[in-house]
């Protein structure tokens, strides 16, 4: 009874959500306020519906309810509850239910904080937001329903996909998501200035906070991701431009522009129709890189071709809704002016060329990403892009835009004089390489030229980043939080150009095969097999070895890397041995059992690797920390404290 | 009309098309049957992956079942279809002769065997196709494809592309006698 009920809950929420996009859209355009403040109510009638199918489902997967397809799949009886829970994103079905409930929530947040916007607009924004979760809602109940019954039921459940019964992974796709689908909220805004024609840089700032929080959850959920195929995939790999990866990278790369050319269309009123696209943009590529994953036609045609009705919506609806938007902007974009001229060195030159090279990096991993499936479409086989086209062309875009980063802070708006800062970014620049150079060739040996530029351009970003704050707060002046946040975000860049630079200079590592009692050397460390035992675990087996890492005699630590193959799928999943010595990781995953009481081994010393998780976190953090600045804590004041009917004013 | 505001729309235009084309072009594909479906497979015979010295050949495995299935480290569908082949090794309903095409990857060797030793050996034995002239023999198009062959040499079926789980059970398992089973005796070797 109850899955039913949450197939009814998703049909109403699709009825309310054609609701939201009809009043929402069609009520301003005809001035019909009263429509148009209907809209809310459909938004608030929505969330309860989806989140009532989210609540049913996880009800269904928590008692092993296995007359629905979707839990029969996805779980088992003796899956662990938190996996139970995250069983709901681990299929194709569930992450789409996972989607749809995150843009409910995007949803109803825009529609409870923009009550001090213009009514007309806001209806316009929560309207385009409709349209958006109505051909979700529309592709679930059509080609996807998660409640579909099984009947009879199974006695029991062919369990989650063993990668997936990982605390990393089960909070993976949820950070994920919220940065792809809190895109949608800057698409709509952009969406609602030009339906309403009201392109003026007031969107750009109603518009920042909510791409900034999308764009610190996608950071994050990046990062986690990496993290996870770290430890988990058995072999040490951190980021491999497979296309899943790809697919979070490009709507990264184009909000991080899109973060910056805001700041421009705020500020300065410039930029204005290149703000517009780059909202366009960088939702079409979260939704092109979610679909496509999800559809598996990036990762081959051939399992799209499995279900073609499934492929053909998704290419329908990405027409209408990315196609559509485009549209509207080739009718409204050439309306806009601007008068507004800036110098060759004024912070504008610095910030249209970050968005220029992030823009071409974004293209070149799109064609990368594309190519095999383009190539594959004219009849062109075997074709596969990997590392050695991604790793020279991503760094030619991205070099110079690190080396314009620590310019470019210190660069004014309009105006182009940057003769104050030249000597403090001669002298930093010097020091920089200095530092970079000793690095190299004091703590590694002096291997790598490239290392020493990517050392230098790290250290040089966080010395100039930190200039001003510093000269700030010698002078007792006061900083606000939003320049504290683009210091910190600058700062995690440069943390994980650093860590990148370590990490890909100078990894050793080695596949090795070791007999209990026996040793092997990798990069300076001794890693010596005790030996293995089997285990057994909530659902598994595994098979756990202990392995001493000894350093000139010295003992350093013991690690138990784990093999562990699932009752269920009879899958094994690889959990690797890490132990982290003042920033370098001793890895050590667990191979084949190579008969004879030997088993191979892949060892690892990747120096610097913490600093790649924190550098993201500290760009997350800089986001957070620009979130709280003082004028978005003003607005929500003056919200609350403006009469009802003076709303759209009080901004 | 400013036409540059234009140039957005027609590239996301050209990009809908060629995904529309890769759709159904792809489901034609699956449609297709290989005019070598029902015929003797050509002879073939290719050097082992870890012992160039030896070889395997159609003559070696006539008189059993195998699957034929090409592949490289360079292909990232192998990657995704690897799981099943494992699963389906695991299972030992019929042998699973690899056949790793090193296309114009000139580490395949090395990234082949670094490859099965990562996410394990599906294969009773690997060979490889160095020059792709077996490949076109077979009507082999891309990576991966599969063939089943019967104990007669015939070619009872053709996968163009990735195996699922879903597909195997329902092309290759069905297409067994019901008591099938992996030879004893070691798959080849002259």
């Amino acid at each position: 009874m109850l899955p039913e009920l949450g197939h009814f809950a998703l049909v109403l929420a699709l009825v309310l959500a054609a609701l939201q996009a009809f009043f929402g859209i069609v009520g301003p355009a005809l001035g019909r306020d009263r429509w148009a403040a209907a809209t809310t109510s459909a938004v608030a009638g929505q969330f309860v519906m989806v989140a009532t199918a989210v609540g049913i489902l996880v009800y269904a997967f928590v008692n092993f309810d296995f007359s629905v397809l979707y839990v029969a799949e996805n779980s088992n009886s003796a899956l662990p509850l938190m996996y139970r829970i995250a069983a709901l994103w681990g299929a194709h079905e569930g992450s789409l239910l996972l989607w749809i409930f995150l843009l409910a929530v995007w949803t109803l947040a825009v529609a409870i904080a923009s009550r001090n916007l213009p009514e007309r607009f806001a209806a316009r924004v929560l309207g385009v937001l409709g349209v958006l979760s109505f051909g979700f809602l529309l592709f679930t109940l059509a080609t996807s329903d998660p409640f579909r019954r099984l009947i009879p039921a199974a006695a029991d459940g062919r369990d989650l996909n063993p990668l997936l019964q990982d605390p990393g992974l089960a909070v993976h796709p949820p950070v994920l998501y919220t940065g792809y689908v809190g895109l949608a909220v800057a698409f709509s805004f952009a969406c609602a200035a030009m339906l309403e024609g009201r392109m003026d840089p007031d969107w750009a700032r109603w518009t920042r906070p909510w791409t900034t929080a999308a764009w610190a959850f996608l950071t994050c959920g990046i990062a986690l991701g990496s993290w996870w195929s770290y430890y988990t995939l058995g072999w040490g790999g951190y980021w491999e431009w497979d296309p899943v990866e790809n697919a979070s990278f490009m709507p990264w790369l184009v909000a991080t522009a899109l973060i910056h050319s805001l700041a421009v269309t705020e500020k300065r009123g410039l930029f204005k129709s290149w703000t517009l696209l780059l909202a366009i943009l960088a939702f079409s590529l979260s939704l092109l890189g979610t679909f496509l994953v999800r559809s598996g036609v990036l990762v081959s045609v051939h399992s799209f071709a499995a279900d073609p009705s499934r492929g053909r919506f998704i290419l329908a609806f990405l027409g209408l809704v990315i196609g559509g938007a485009l549209t509207l902007y080739a009718w409204r974009a050439p309306l806009l002016k601007s008068n507004a001229g800036f110098d060759l060195l004024s912070r504008e030159s610095f910030l249209l060329f970050n968005n220029i090279l992030l823009v071409v990096a974004a293209a070149t991993v799109l064609g990368g990403t594309l190519a095999p499936l383009i190539a594959d479409t004219f009849g062109q086989s075997s074709l596969s892009v990997g590392p050695p086209y991604f790793r020279p062309t991503f760094l030619l875009a991205v070099i110079p835009l690190l080396l314009l980063l620590s310019v470019g802070v210190h660069a004014n708006w309009k105006r182009g004089h940057l003769e104050a800062a030249v000597r403090p970014l001669l002298v930093t620049l010097v020091v920089a390489g200095l530092l970079g150079a000793a690095v190299v060739f004091g703590a590694y040996g002096g291997r790598h030229a490239l290392a020493i530029i990517g050392f230098g351009i790290g250290s040089w970003i966080i010395l100039s980043s930190l200039l001003d704050p510093v000269d700030r707060l010698r002078r007792h002046l006061s900083l606000s939080r939003a320049v504290l946040g683009m210091t910190l975000a600058h700062i995690g860049l440069a943390v994980a150009v650093i860590a990148l630079t370590g990490v890909e200079s100078y990894t050793s590592e080695s596949d090795i095969a070791l007999a209990a009692g026996a040793s092997a050397q990798v990069g300076g460390y001794d890693f010596k097999l005790i030996g293995t035992q089997p285990i057994e675990g909530a659902n598994y087996n595994a098979i756990r070895a202990t392995v001493i890492v000894t350093r000139d005699g010295q003992p350093i630590t013991t690690l138990y890397p784990e093999s562990r193959t699932f009752w269920v799928q009879q899958q094994t999943r690889k959990v690797a041995g890490i132990y982290n010595r003042h920033g370098t990781d001793l890895f050590i995953a667990l191979g084949d059992d190579l008969g004879a009481g030997r088993w191979s081994f892949r060892a690892q010393i990747r120096p610097l690797i913490t600093l790649l998780w924190l550098g993201p976190l500290f760009m997350a953090l800089g986001g957070a920390l620009a979130l709280s600045d003082r004028r978005y804590r003003m607005a929500r004041a003056a919200a609350r404290a403006a009469p009802p009917g003076a709303r759209g004013e009080a901004y | 009309m400013n036409p540059r505001f234009l140039v957005p729309l027609g590239a996301f235009a050209a990009l809908v098309v060629v995904l529309a084309v890769g759709i159904n072009h792809s489901h034609e594909v699956g449609v297709l049957k290989s005019p070598l479906v029902g015929h003797q497979i050509p002879d073939w015979e290719l050097p082992v992956l870890t012992d160039p010295t030896k070889s395997l050949g159609s003559r070696d495995l006539k008189g059993q079942w195998y699957v034929l299935n090409y592949w490289g480290a360079w292909c990232y569908s192998c990657r995704v279809e690897h799981p099943t082949l494992l699963q389906a090794q695991r299972e030992g309903r019929v042998q699973i002769i690899g056949v790793d095409w090193v296309a114009d990857n000139p580490d395949e060797n090395a990234a082949a065997l670094e490859m099965l030793s990562r996410q394990g050996n599906p294969y009773r034995q690997v060979v490889i196709d160095r020059d792709g002239r077996t490949a076109i023999d077979l009507g082999i198009a891309q990576a991966p494809e599969s063939l089943l062959v019967n104990p007669q040499g015939v070619i009872v079926y053709k996968e163009p592309g990735v195996i699922t789980p879903e597909i195997w059970r329902r092309e290759f398992l069905a297409r067994l006698p019901p008591q099938s089973a992996v030879p004893v005796a070691n798959a080849g070797g002259s």
